[in-house]
């Protein structure tokens, strides 16, 4: 039994410490065991950027991206991601330069209310990564050939974990296909 | 969410031995399914040990030629890797049919073994259920039961295993290698899962002291030739009304080898092997099919809302044969 073990053991409902790096800044946090990442982030951080919609896996609301990864924050337990590179929407641009998909979806109208647009756009940046390193997808036509096309059905199903009750999908398809290929050129 | 204590195991003899502390205790691999049931209070551990930092991620091939697959290998991983998209493309096709893109990265090859039923009933802690209340009753029996099992389901239960990796690797004859406190052993994957006769509680007949490390596919080189059809009610993250994974070999026009597997019809994976049996070594031809599909349908039965789905295993069946042949040796 290792020295790190009794750093990551807890009794039932006590708090312990958890270490989580978000953005780049290390915070040191006081957590039960049940807080989940998207509660940390939100209401033991203060990085409220991210949502908390279906608090079930569903609606994606609250994608955040972990290692480059994207994940949905309410079903990761935070004392589970200690050690790991977590990404809110907060940390998506370059100081005052927006994120290219950010802009994209200003200029397509990918939102109207603007809640589900954080997850969007998180869940946006770690599914263009995920294609341009050659994941297939459920609609891929062959998972064994080489080609994959880059096509709104694509776009569609692979975003399919988050939702938009204002139903902006239209333009959130738009903005991250012209952010796609404008990256290509 | 009821309070717990929490362990990170980080070797796999910590993990069992936390585990063998505490009657109540579970493993905690990525989480998509047991937190959310910790947070519908149908799950109430008192201690989670995460085996999440355990090194069991690697798909490796074996010097025989099979596919080592490690229990913590998250499902996109197991998706995306080549060996498995080339030699057993029905096990990239039913993971990539599954959940969302989100939920893939976190879920684990273990974990989607160990999920439990999404059956209404045994979410909502208000209804009867004889899975989380063993004794209860069952309000699906009478209820709406929509998704529901067509085959081998009981008084008991008639919940559905909700996971497509799993009926892929029933397809494929997995082996699951497990280690407990009392060694090592190995479960066929169509020997993991239980039916519910009077005991759906038992989902599976892992040891609650046993923690799975990786699972085996087995050298089969026709699976090239493999496929997973998904029939649900919507084109997306949604569970499978009925699903179909097959492997098929034809030659001189005659089946050779098949393997197929059904998901959304039974509380477990279900390996057809009344259909191989009519396929085997007949003509590849439509009415064979049909045949076989049959003869595997024979014995379900519907319930009030669920009766449609013996015709949409049937067609279902018969459409992923004449594609298989059709495509023959082309996949």
């Amino acid at each position: 039994m290792s020295k790190t073990n009794s750093d990551v053991t807890s009794a039932a409902g006590e708090v312990m410490p958890v270490i989580l790096r978000i953005n780049g800044i290390r915070h040191e946090l006081q957590l039960e065991p049940r807080v989940s990442l998207l509660d940390a982030l939100r209401e033991y951080v203060g990085l409220t950027g991210t949502k908390k919609g279906c608090d079930q896996g569903a609606c994606g609301a609250c994608t955040v991206l972990v290692d480059n990864e994207r994940i949905n924050s309410c079903f990761a337990l935070a004392v589970q991601y200690q050690d790991r590179e977590i990404m809110t929407i907060e940390g998506v641009s370059n100081d005052e330069q927006l994120h290219a998909l950010q802009a994209a979806f200003i200029e397509s109208d990918g939102f109207q209310c603007g809640y589900c647009t954080p997850g969007q756009i998180c869940s946006a940046i770690g599914m263009l990564a995920e294609f341009k390193q050659g994941m297939p997808s459920a609609v891929t036509e062959n998972v064994s050939g080489a080609e994959l096309e880059f096509s709104d059905e694509e776009i569609k199903e692979r975003m399919s974990g988050n939702l938009c009750r204002c139903g902006a999908y239209v333009g959130i398809v738009e903005a991250i296909r012209e952010t796609f290929e404008k990256e290509a050129q | 969410m009821k309070n717990f204590a929490y362990a990170r195991a980080e070797n796999v003899g910590m993990a069992l031995q936390a585990v063998a502390q505490n009657r109540n205790a579970k493993f905690l691999g990525g989480g998509t399914n047991l937190v959310d049931l910790m947070r519908e209070g149908v799950e109430q551990p008192d201690r989670l040990v995460d085996v999440t930092a355990l090194p069991l991620a690697q798909v490796e091939e074996l010097p025989g030629g099979g596919v080592s697959i490690g229990a913590l290998v998250k499902n996109s991983h197991l998706a995306a890797n080549q060996l498995i998209r080339e030699r057993y493309p029905v096990l990239s096709e039913a993971i990539l049919n599954g959940a969302s893109g989100q939920i893939r990265n976190m879920a684990t090859t273990g974990g989607n073994l160990m999920q439990r039923t999404r059956c209404y009933y045994f979410y909502d802690t208000e209804s009867r259920c004889n899975k989380r209340d063993p004794g209860a009753g069952c309000d699906a029996l009478e209820g709406f039961n929509r998704i529901h099992a067509i085959l081998g389901a009981s008084e008991s239960c008639i919940a559905t295993h909700p996971s497509d990796m799993c009926v892929a690797l029933a397809a494929l004859d997995a082996t699951v290698h497990v280690t407990g406190t009392n060694g090592k052993r190995a479960i066929p994957v169509i020997d993991f899962h239980r039916l519910p006769e009077e005991t759906p509680q038992m989902d599976t007949n892992l040891q609650p002291d046993e923690l799975i490390t990786s699972v085996e596919l087995p050298v089969l080189p026709f699976a090239s030739n493999s496929m997973y059809r998904k029939v649900r009610d919507r084109a997306s993250y949604a569970f499978a009304l009925v699903s179909v994974a097959a492997a098929l070999e034809v030659e001189d026009g005659a089946i050779k080898n098949v393997r197929l597997a059904l998901g959304g019809v039974a509380h477990k994976p279900w390996r057809a092997v009344a259909a191989e049996q009519v396929l085997t070594g007949a003509a590849a031809s439509e009415e064979t099919f049909k045949a076989a599909a049959a003869k595997e349908l024979k014995a379900a039965r519907g319930y009030k809302h669920n009766s449609f789905k013996i015709e949409l295993a049937q067609r279902t069946i018969v459409s992923v044969l004449k594609t298989l042949a059709s495509e023959g040796g082309a996949r």
